[in-house]
């Protein structure tokens, strides 16, 4: 039978082996004896309980409240709603008509593996040296002082997912952050988040390994199965040998050991890909091989096969505008989003984009205007969601982030105005309820170690 | 709603109007003039290609194709300062790319990439279709990238698009540009530091400046070896007579002190390009009477030379008095249309609203020389404009009305026919 093993952290989301049992053969159970060698070291700080009254909330899981209050206590969400009582003693911020979201998730983030300056030194996203390093781990290339990260957070940013870059068929383990000042990375990994695997499709595997294969979109079609058929092999070795605990134990291979752990369930496919038919080839190897896309990423031709990606229960992470820049980007349109949204497909806003990623209720907003341009209305309370809890969805962490709902995280922005408004500015920004960010107190602003000095406080930035 | 059949009936009715030189009458809107006060409930008259009347007590003329502008706000249309529309058509498709030269050690002054400009491009649409009416096509790469022009956004020949030529020549200097200061890489060809990119085009501007009394020498072939052929000598003339503008790209405050005393020495007539940290030097901005073409969404401390980079940089240029220019960049072809969204940032991080609108209209008609012709709305300018249904920086608002040179040309882009096939999710018709 499979082991779990009992890593503190995972044991909310993993309580018994009767659940892994239940998850089908290898669904659930895991490879080898330590999957968390690098735990989170996160914890949520101590904070006093506030209410933000006299706002306009978005939820994310309902309809919009006017003149509501939230309530937050012990870094949890107490209460949100039109009538909420704030009891004696709690701090009360007037957000005088403001408007207050759920903190904003990027599920495509390349902060801290490509920091800011963006000189070679700093290039550590992409392992460009064969066309299958499912063995690497971004978080083992984040920097924490990335000046990047104290931006993102003042743009609303409370968790991302940094991601391995894309040039290789397999690009290796994602990592999920919580957006907070940290000397390690295991400071702000969010704790009990599965890992994401980030595989590419297309022109970049084709464009790195033009000279010495996979050269072509055939030639990367052949690289995943075959990498698949190696890690179904792996798993089984583990499989028997986790049953029957005879002999010694198969050597540990961590490219196979990621992706086994993909088949078990236990990490989420992220895929890069523009083109409609290719995501369609790539949801074929997923049912060949019984795994799973959480997300495919860029989706540039989503719009076209959104049918498909809603039926198949897969996210599409897409930017609102981007496109162009090359070939399998031309289809790029404006009302992708929407197109998706209107045909029931989960829609995320992401942005692979230190820039894009401060603004991306803005993004959100350009999707919505495009949708309505060809019919497709879509409400401010279903915006929100493209960056907010389908987002959480995609990486797994929807029970616990991405709604003010009682229970959740309070992971908490509190907006100048309506939040897809160009004018809009983020005030406050609360992480398990705690500030990080506030515009109005400059002094409180995080500075990384590599911003002393070097980087000028201006207000705003 | 407008919906996409709408809009190809609306271009039909365009066509026919403008060969019959139909004039048309806005009525009612909101006009922002730009060069004068916002006029209420205003009426603007288009002749042909020109504005023969704008103001309150305004009358449509008989016989006019009238626009209901109730609630509707007027601008001139909007111009990005730079771009390679027509140029670059996908970004890393070398040979859809006709924005950069090679040129003859690093200098590319008689390099003029208007002339290949393809008219045919699919990204014409939908940058026009959201309000941009002009452009200034900005060659890169290099020391001396080659000279700009003004552009408008709808013409079937390049004749036909282009408006002024050339604007300026551009020049680049610090880590990011063919000057090579700092490195980057870039350094086994040209200078591979500041001083010695200074020294470089000092040299250049030098021979520059003495060419035409050693011209008859050069062609006799009774001359040393010139810095760079003689064309390029001869082309650089407008620059060191001061009297062509000089686009510097350079982004540390000190890169931009050095090449404010370059300007000085050589007596150029400059105007800074990125600027990321030119908010440090803003008052000596001001005093050289220099204007600044940035972006309004560039905070990342992207390089060693943009460590300053802040949301705040045009509203502190404007602030000390230098003029501003928005723009949304050059880097990706398919979104010069975002100029809107960088106008809005811009006003979100201190930069007034009008100052805003201006920084994407008459500025850069002015720094570019074209503001007799376009980037305001008054009598006599030419009938580039738009029809807004609300605040042309707010992404909920739509260019309803885009003319250029009097014609309106709002057609189905290629994003729109995709967007109309596929919007059901599914293939549609």
């Amino acid at each position: 039978m499979a082991i779990i093993l009992a890593v503190p952290h995972l044991a909310a989301a993993q309580t018994t082996s009767s659940t892994a049992d239940a998850a089908g053969p290898g669904r659930g159970a895991r490879s080898v004896p330590n999957d968390d060698p690098f735990p989170s070291t996160y914890t949520v700080p101590a904070s006093a309980p506030f209410a933000i009254r006299n706002a306009t909330i978005l939820t994310a899981a309902g309809p919009i409240i006017r003149n509501g209050t939230i309530l937050v206590r012990d870094g949890k969400v107490a209460a949100v709603g039109a009538s909420v009582t704030i009891p004696a003693g709690v701090q009360v911020i007037d957000a005088g008509g403001k408007y207050v979201t759920p903190g904003i998730i990027d599920d495509h983030s390349h902060l801290g593996v490509y920091a800011a300056p963006g000189v070679q030194a700093h290039s550590d996203g992409n392992e460009m040296t064969k066309p299958n390093t499912a063995e690497v781990w971004a978080e083992h290339s984040v920097w924490p002082q990335d000046p990047q990260f104290p931006l993102n957070l003042a743009g609303g940013v409370t968790t991302l997912q940094v991601l391995p870059g894309s040039a290789n068929l397999f690009g290796g383990r994602g990592v999920v952050l919580k957006v907070v000042p940290a000397r390690t990375v295991q400071e702000m990994k969010f704790p009990g988040a599965k890992y994401g695997l980030k595989m590419a499709c297309g022109e970049n595997p084709k464009r790195v390994y033009a000279s010495r294969g996979p050269a072509t979109r055939m030639g990367n079609v052949a690289g995943y199965r075959a990498a698949w058929i190696q890690a179904e092999g792996y798993r089984r070795k583990w499989d028997k040998w986790n049953a029957e605990q005879k002999g010694d134990a198969p050597t540990r291979d961590l490219g196979l050991e990621t992706l086994a752990e993909v088949l078990r369930g236990n990490i989420l496919v992220h895929n890069h890909c523009y083109r409609a038919d290719e995501m369609s080839q790539m949801l074929d190897i997923a049912k060949e091989f019984g795994y799973d896309i959480r997300s495919f990423h860029h989706v540039v031709e989503g719009y076209k096969i959104a049918d498909l990606l809603a039926a198949r229960g897969v996210a599409a992470s897409v930017w609102a505008d981007w496109g162009g820049f090359k070939l399998e980007a031309l289809d790029g349109i404006k009302a992708n989003p929407a197109i998706l949204h209107g045909a029931g497909a989960r829609t995320i806003i992401h942005s692979d984009s230190a820039s894009d990623s401060q603004r991306l209720p803005q993004e959100a907003a350009k999707a919505v205007a495009a949708g309505r341009k060809i019919g497709i209305n879509i409400s401010p309370e279903d915006a929100i969601k493209w960056v907010t809890i389908n987002p959480a969805w995609a990486l797994g962490l929807d029970d616990r982030i991405g709604s003010l709902e009682p229970g959740k995280n309070a992971d908490i922005v509190l907006w100048s105005g309506d939040p897809f408004s160009v004018y809009s500015r983020t005030e406050k920004v609360w992480i398990d309820g705690a500030l990080r960010f506030d515009r109005q107190d400059p002094a409180t602003r995080w500075r990384t170690d590599f911003e002393l000095g070097f980087i000028p406080t201006t207000e705003g930035r | 709603m407008r919906t996409i059949a709408y809009a190809f009936t609306a271009l039909a009715l365009a066509l026919a109007a403008s060969a019959a030189a139909q004039p048309v009458a806005i009525v009612g809107a909101k006009v922002h003039t730009v060069s004068g006060a916002v006029i209420e409930n205003a009426t603007v008259v288009i002749t042909g290609d020109t504005i023969t009347a704008v103001g309150a007590g305004v009358r449509a003329p008989a016989g006019a194709r009238v626009i209901d502008g109730k609630g509707k706000w007027v601008t001139p249309g909007l111009i990005n300062s730079a771009a390679a529309l027509g140029l670059t058509e996908v970004g890393s498709l070398q040979d859809t790319n006709d924005a950069s030269a090679r040129g003859d050690r690093g200098v590319a002054a008689t390099f003029k990439p208007w002339e290949a400009i393809n008219p045919d491009s699919v990204l014409w649409a939908p940058t026009r279709n959201e309000g941009v009416t002009s452009v200034v096509e900005v060659p890169s790469g290099g020391v001396v990238s080659g000279q700009a022009a003004v552009v408008d956004t709808a013409g079937t020949t390049v004749e036909e698009l282009l408006r002024k030529a050339p604007v300026a020549f551009v020049l680049n200097f610090g880590a990011t540009g063919g000057g090579g200061g700092g490195g980057a890489g870039g350094a086994s060809q040209g200078p591979t530091s500041r001083a010695e990119a200074l020294d470089a085009i000092r040299a250049l501007l030098t021979e520059a400046k003495t060419f035409p009394s050693r011209k008859g020498a050069y062609e006799a072939g009774n001359t040393r070896a010139l810095v760079t052929g003689g064309a390029q000598l001869e082309a650089l003339q407008p620059v060191v007579s001061g009297t062509a503008l000089v686009l510097v790209n350079v982004d540390r405050a000190a890169d931009i002190r050095l090449v404010l005393g370059l300007a000085k020495e050589f007596g150029l007539k400059i105007a800074i390009a990125g600027g990321a940290e030119a908010w440090k030097v803003a008052s000596e901005l001001a005093a050289a009477k220099v204007p600044v073409v940035t972006g309004a969404l560039d905070n990342l401390p992207a390089d060693f030379s943009s460590l300053g980079a802040t949301q705040e940089n045009a509203a502190l240029l404007r602030k000390a008095g230098v003029p501003v220019i928005l723009t949304a960049g050059t880097r990706e072809t398919f979104n010069v249309r975002k100029i809107r969204q960088h106008a809005g940032n811009a006003v979100a991080y201190g930069l007034p609203w009008a100052e805003a609108l201006r920084a994407v209209t008459l500025t850069p008609a002015e720094v570019f020389g074209v503001a007799d012709q376009i980037g305001s709305i008054a009598e006599g300018k030419v009938a580039n404009l738009v029809v807004w249904s609300g605040d042309p920086f707010e992404f909920a608002t739509d260019a309803e009305h885009v003319f250029v040179k009097g014609r309106e040309v709002q057609g189905p882009s290629r994003q729109d026919q995709l967007a109309e096939r596929y919007k059901t999710g599914k293939r549609g018709k």
